[in-house]
């Protein structure tokens, strides 16, 4: 589990390059998260006053109220809460793409709070609710450059 | 009944549609749509435009009541409008809100509408076109997750998982609504009846949804007039009551990157208590079903979380046959629904619902007393409602 690849399997991207490029909000709620992901690090929110881990980032901490949150380095790996494997493109960037798979992934070691990446192989493999996987930080080399966490099953 | 609510105080006098076009086809712009299917709902009514004094709609709705207003000339303006939310989850809502003003006294005759022209504007079904994205939309846009099948279809694949629900139950409402929107000449889909096989072999849009677990894209307009129950009497032959309307969310129906805690959920679990609590009416008081087909999936959820099945039974209860108007036992989205009949943003369900009341469906459950019409399945912000006749009110 302390092993990461830090390059996606395949060399290149998983989805065809185009898709609108993810920058930190303007407000800079999730700044800590995308800083992380240059480091190939997994940081989530968690809250100083109650420990309640929570994700997508917030400026209060849903459990007690308290505007008092940290940012931890969280070990990047989880299992499959939910999937789908889109076939139609939606966006041009994806117009000869194929099907690819989409995960929902649960990190038990963080309050079982939730992620969305895609599920690195082959985009026609069986998926399993349940399955362990781990994360692979996928580099983007855009201006400003950028990373998105995939996922691979472990 | 000390409890304020707006049951027996509120009415449904008219209803109006436009023709429904496949999406970019409305030869006439947004706008126009949205007036010409106020003054249908007028005319439906029997009365003038001018006596129009408020306006409720809903997903940010492009067309203000402000320009309404003053493109029918109205004498004033008392009530103006949006339903927060997101998607067609506000098309409940939008009649409660109306329900509501009328209940409050905020105004005399209000109208809920929606009009849609995605040829002039952008199309639901595509992802945005930008070349950046921040907020909660960063954590999924950049996977490939954009439209709506997209956001919502992973809480379908659990649903499955957690309580063995069969694919089957997707086809049987699929089917259902095709079934039914050939016998309505304003479906889109009518003159195209949908079989088992082509349904089974037709594309994937994103697994777990085929083509025909998705709602249709269409250009048009609706509108529903409420005014108060007294004054109702006065001016329609058949009033339709509004029992009960309720919109919200769960715990958490707002948490991002879909953290929500309980996922595979229609989101009317904390609705419904209030809804059947506030019309007096249970689940085996409804007569016919419209229940909002963004996607399959969601209306198995949506029926269950309304008491009219359970996780143990709905492969049972949602098969073909049960679903079909007007012998099945569940007879369900009677006009062909958002998958067959029109996108109207679910403002079309609802006018079903009223019609079924009404006794003028093109696919009448004989008798019909109490109908059920919820909007917006598995968005933040739902709403649902029930109708009902006269007798109804109790």
């Amino acid at each position: 589990m302390t092993e990461q690849s830090t390059t996606p399997t395949t060399g290149g991207t998983y989805l065809a390059p185009g898709l609108a490029a993810p920058r930190p909000a303007r407000d800079g709620l999730d700044q800590p998260y995308w800083d992380g992901t240059r480091r190939n690090e997994l940081w989530v929110q968690r809250c100083k006053a109650c420990d309640t881990y929570q994700w997508g980032p917030e400026w209060m901490c849903h459990a007690c109220q308290s505007f008092d949150i940290s940012w931890v380095e969280v070990d990047p790996a989880g299992i499959i809460y939910s999937w789908q494997r889109p076939h139609h493109p939606v966006h041009p960037a994806l117009n000869d793409q194929g099907p690819y798979i989409v995960v929902l992934v649960e990190l038990p070691e963080a309050g079982n709070i939730r992620m969305i990446g895609n599920l690195l192989g082959d985009p026609l493999q069986t998926v399993e609710i349940g399955a362990r996987v781990e994360a692979v930080f996928e580099d983007h080399a855009a201006e400003p450059p950028y990373t998105l966490v995939q996922w691979k099953v472990w | 009944m000390n409890e304020l609510t707006i049951k027996g105080r509120v009415a449904v006098v008219g209803i109006g549609e436009t023709t429904y076009f496949k999406r970019g086809q409305s030869p006439d712009p947004e706008f126009k749509l949205v007036l010409k299917a106020i003054l249908a709902a007028c005319d439906d009514a029997g009365i003038s435009p001018r006596a129009i004094d408020g306006f409720a709609s809903y997903s940010n709705d492009r067309n203000m009541p402000a320009r309404l207003a003053n493109a029918l000339g109205l004498p004033e303006l008392r009530f103006s409008n949006m339903q927060w939310g997101s998607g067609g989850g506000g098309a409940a809502a939008a009649i409660g809100n109306a329900a509501a003003a009328v209940t409050a006294g905020y105004a005399r005759c209000v109208v809920a509408y929606r009009g849609l022209a995605q040829g002039q504007f952008g199309r639901f079904g595509s992802g945005a076109r930008s070349n950046h994205v921040s907020g909660p939309q960063a954590f999924s846009v950049p996977y490939g997750v954009m439209s709506p099948a997209q956001i919502y279809a992973m809480r379908t694949t659990r649903l499955f998982h957690d309580h063995n629900v069969s694919p089957d139950t997707l086809k049987a409402v699929a089917l259902a609504a095709y079934h039914h929107a050939q016998a309505n000449p304003r479906a889109v889909m009518h003159g195209r009846p949908l079989d088992a096989e082509t349904y089974d072999s037709s594309r994937w849009i994103t697994e777990p949804f085929r083509l025909f677990d998705c709602c249709l894209e269409n250009d048009g307009a609706a509108a529903v007039i409420v005014m108060a129950a007294d004054e109702a009497r006065d001016v329609a032959s058949t009033p339709v009551y509004p029992l009960s309307v309720q919109q919200g969310g769960p715990h958490r129906s707002g948490a991002t990157v879909d953290n929500q805690p309980d996922y595979a959920t229609s989101s009317f679990k904390t609705m419904v208590p209030h809804l059947y609590g506030q019309a007096g009416v249970g689940p085996s008081d409804i007569d016919v079903v419209q229940s909002y087909e963004n996607f399959t999936g969601a209306v198995v959820m949506s029926l269950i979380e309304h008491g009219l099945a359970t996780y143990d039974n709905v492969n049972e209860v949602l098969a073909y046959d049960n679903l079909i108007a007007p012998n099945g036992s569940l007879p369900l989205n009677t006009s062909g629904g958002n998958l067959a009949e029109c996108y109207m943003h679910g403002l079309g369900l609802q006018i079903e619902a009223i019609r079924q009341i009404r006794g003028t469906s093109s696919n009448q459950v004989p008798g019909a007393s109490v109908a059920l019409a919820n909007a917006g399945p598995m968005v933040e912000v739902a709403s649902t409602a029930l109708y009902g006749t006269e007798e109804a009110l109790g």
